[in-house]
């Protein structure tokens, strides 16, 4: 198996009037981990079903290595998708699930047997062989569901929230055996997933989408530290988007980056700074997240946050109620591409006299 | 107002409560099911049951030009079959009898079938709109608003020999003389039973249809199936038991049936339920009961045989 590229050029979908996907372009090299991560409806499955071929592009073009396959069916295109539900056969036991691509492409009995047998083997599923879908659990069946998707050697595979049926224990130890498979089989995976976390786990390229468009690609380690929009800062999480009255662009300051003092204490490095007043602590074990509401009214921000390792708290605790400078390098705040001041969501708080 | 509310409610709440330990006991909600159940029961053994033993019973009895006798005797039996396997390889009345009738249900079995699964796959799979859905669904209901021999009777002025069919087939050109087959003839018959029963195959293939997850169908076409081979391998497998369901119900009418085949086989075909019918007008009764005993034997030997085939109670 090889890994092939993916690459979409200004790929749009529109159902009768909505538009679900806004002219999309994305590079996705050969043999990555690519994660497509955002809310629900922000068109993440729908870009997936369109280089499955489970959708028609309204418009753009769909690459796979060299090849254009927007007018090509899904067997065509050399990838393989993993459905979310597994869409397991109800009615074939799972090595006839597996021999089912093999069976519809005429091989032969014996080979695509061997095969589903080797494909089993791969996903630790070789013992079950003879069972029926309905008497798997859940993560069993997803290990056939994977196997079945990679029977006819995908050079793309393509999966729609794999993880999201799971329990949290399971999710954890199926991610670790994704990506274990990935770097083994060496195939381009695409993922579709809302869970931040799951993204930078897994991905070497993190798509982040909102509202039909991508917000931000980029390597995980540059999502997080360099977020491109408010969006993808506040979706990523660990930032606080900052509208400062001197500037007229948002910055995203990473939470830990936060530098609390005592309001009036003048000994603080300089910096931009803000003051504020501490409006919850919470204990987290190894650090301590504080809530923050900002005292200056010009200086918009939703939610502001700042964490400490818990022995720099239990240093110099901070109480509720009481007024902060927090401060932050220069280099710590990270202009924002958009220039609006984020949406105000009205807090708790702000609720209750 | 608000008062008489909160006291309903605190009444409704009471009731619940009350409700409450009745529901939790098993002994007591067996009772109630048993209860539950008991009128449908009475209702089947009154008039299922009961008719049905003493039919059986009847089948024993002694008859002759005058009279009818309790008895247990086999002599209906002989009779039924008298002389069937010494005229072997030569089909006697009973035989033959039952090969026309077989060979109608077959027909209508293979005719409704096709049909059937066709209409249920349009419905399912090709309308997107549930409400276009429904719509078309109730529409496959308006035959049923009038009764059966009326429906059969609307076919005389179509397919006669002055009918509509023939003589928009001559007005073509397509033909000189008027057809014969088209009425009173084992066409017609199997027209008829295809026209009433259709509805009873297409609602069950339906049903099952309606429950294959959708991505089933493109996990199939994701691993390389054509339309074709989708439908053979992923989509008819998992209608097994809506086409079992609806082959019995198709399957029993059609065996049993003796009004289609005398009206629109102009009362020159045979078939069992018709030979029944006639030994009760001649107030044969032992022998007709002989004669429904067997074709009951027969039609849950088919129906044994579709079950062994599909496990039915998955659907039910």
């Amino acid at each position: 198996m090889h890994g092939a590229s993916v690459e979409l050029i200004a790929v749009s979908k529109r159902y009768g009037a909505a538009l679900a996907v806004d002219a999309v372009g994305l590079q996705v090299p050969a043999g990555s981990y690519c994660c497509l991560l955002g809310p629900s409806g922000c068109g993440k499955t729908t870009t997936l079903r369109m280089i499955a071929g489970h959708e028609t592009a309204s418009d753009g073009h769909i690459r796979i290595g060299p090849r254009e396959v927007g007018h090509l069916p899904p067997a065509a295109r050399g990838t393989a998708m993993m459905f979310q539900s597994y869409a397991l056969f109800p009615h074939l036991d799972c090595l006839d699930n597996v021999a089912f691509g093999p069976r519809m492409r005429g091989v032969d009995k014996a080979t695509r047997q061997r095969r589903a047998r080797e494909m089993l083997a791969l996903v630790r599923m070789e013992s079950y062989a003879h069972r029926l879908p309905a008497q798997l659990s859940g993560g069993q069946q997803q290990r056939v569901a994977l196997g079945r998707a990679l029977v006819t050697e995908p050079s793309v595979l393509l999966l729609d929230e794999p993880l999201s049926a799971l329990d949290p224990f399971l999710r954890i130890q199926v991610r670790a055996e994704l990506k274990r498979l990935q770097k083994e089989l060496g195939i381009t995976f695409i993922h579709v997933t809302h869970s931040q976390e799951e993204a930078m786990a897994l991905s070497d390229l993190v798509v982040v989408m909102n509202g039909g468009r991508i917000e931000q690609a980029a390597p995980p380690r540059e999502v997080f530290s360099r977020p491109a929009t408010a969006f993808v800062a506040r979706f990523i999480g660990g930032h606080n988007v900052i509208a400062l009255p001197q500037g007229c662009r948002l910055v995203a300051v990473r939470v830990d980056r936060m530098r609390l003092s005592p309001a009036g204490a003048e000994d603080a490095a300089p910096g931009p700074s803000l003051t504020a007043r501490v409006d919850t602590v919470e204990y987290q074990g190894s650090f301590v997240q504080l809530r923050l509401q900002a005292l200056d009214p010009a200086v918009s921000a939703t939610e502001l946050f700042a964490v400490m390792p818990d022995d720099a708290f239990a240093a110099r605790p901070f109480a509720v109620g009481e007024p902060v400078t927090a401060r932050w390098g220069e280099g710590d705040a990270h202009a924002l591409r958009d220039v609006q001041p984020p949406a105000v969501a009205p807090a708790l708080e702000e609720l209750s006299p | 107002m608000d008062g008489t509310r909160a006291l309903q409610m605190g009444r409704i709440d009471d009731a619940r409560v009350a409700a409450a330990p009745g529901r939790v006991a098993p002994r007591r909600s067996r009772g109630g099911a048993y209860w539950q159940a008991a009128p449908f029961a009475l209702l089947f053994l009154l008039f299922f049951i009961l008719p049905l033993c003493l039919t059986v019973a009847v089948s024993f009895w002694h008859y002759d030009e005058y009279s009818l006798t309790p008895a247990f005797t086999l002599e209906n039996y002989q009779e039924v079959f008298d002389g069937c396997i010494a005229k072997l390889p030569a089909l006697c009345v009973t035989f033959a009898t039952y090969l026309s009738t077989l060979r109608f249900a077959l027909l209508a079995w293979v005719a409704t079938l096709v049909l059937g699964f066709g209409i249920a796959y349009f419905l399912a799979f090709h309308v997107r709109s549930v409400p276009v859905q429904m719509g078309l669904f109730l529409l496959c209901t308006v035959p049923f608003w009038t009764s059966n021999i009326i429906r059969m009777v609307a076919w005389v002025p179509l397919l006669g020999r002055n009918g509509l069919v023939n003589q928009g087939l001559q007005a073509v050109g397509l033909t000189d003389a008027p057809l014969d087959w088209l009425l009173y003839s084992e066409f017609s018959v199997v027209l008829a039973f295809v026209h009433l029963y259709t509805l009873f195959m297409m609602v069950p293939i339906f049903n099952s249809m309606a429950r294959i997850d959708r991505s089933l169908i493109e996990a199939a076409r994701d691993a390389g199936a054509s339309g074709w081979q989708t439908l053979w391998n992923v989509v008819i497998p998992l209608c097994k038991p809506g086409i079992v369901i609806g082959s019995i119900f198709v399957l029993t009418i059609v065996m049993g049936d003796f009004v289609t085949v005398g009206i629109m086989g102009g009362q020159q075909i045979a078939s069992i339920g018709k030979v029944i019918q006639v030994q009760m007008n001649y107030l044969q009764f032992p022998i007709a009961a002989a004669n429904a005993v067997v074709l009951l034997g027969i039609v849950l030997l088919m129906i044994w045989a579709l079950t062994r085939l599909v496990d039915i109670r998955r659907e039910l």
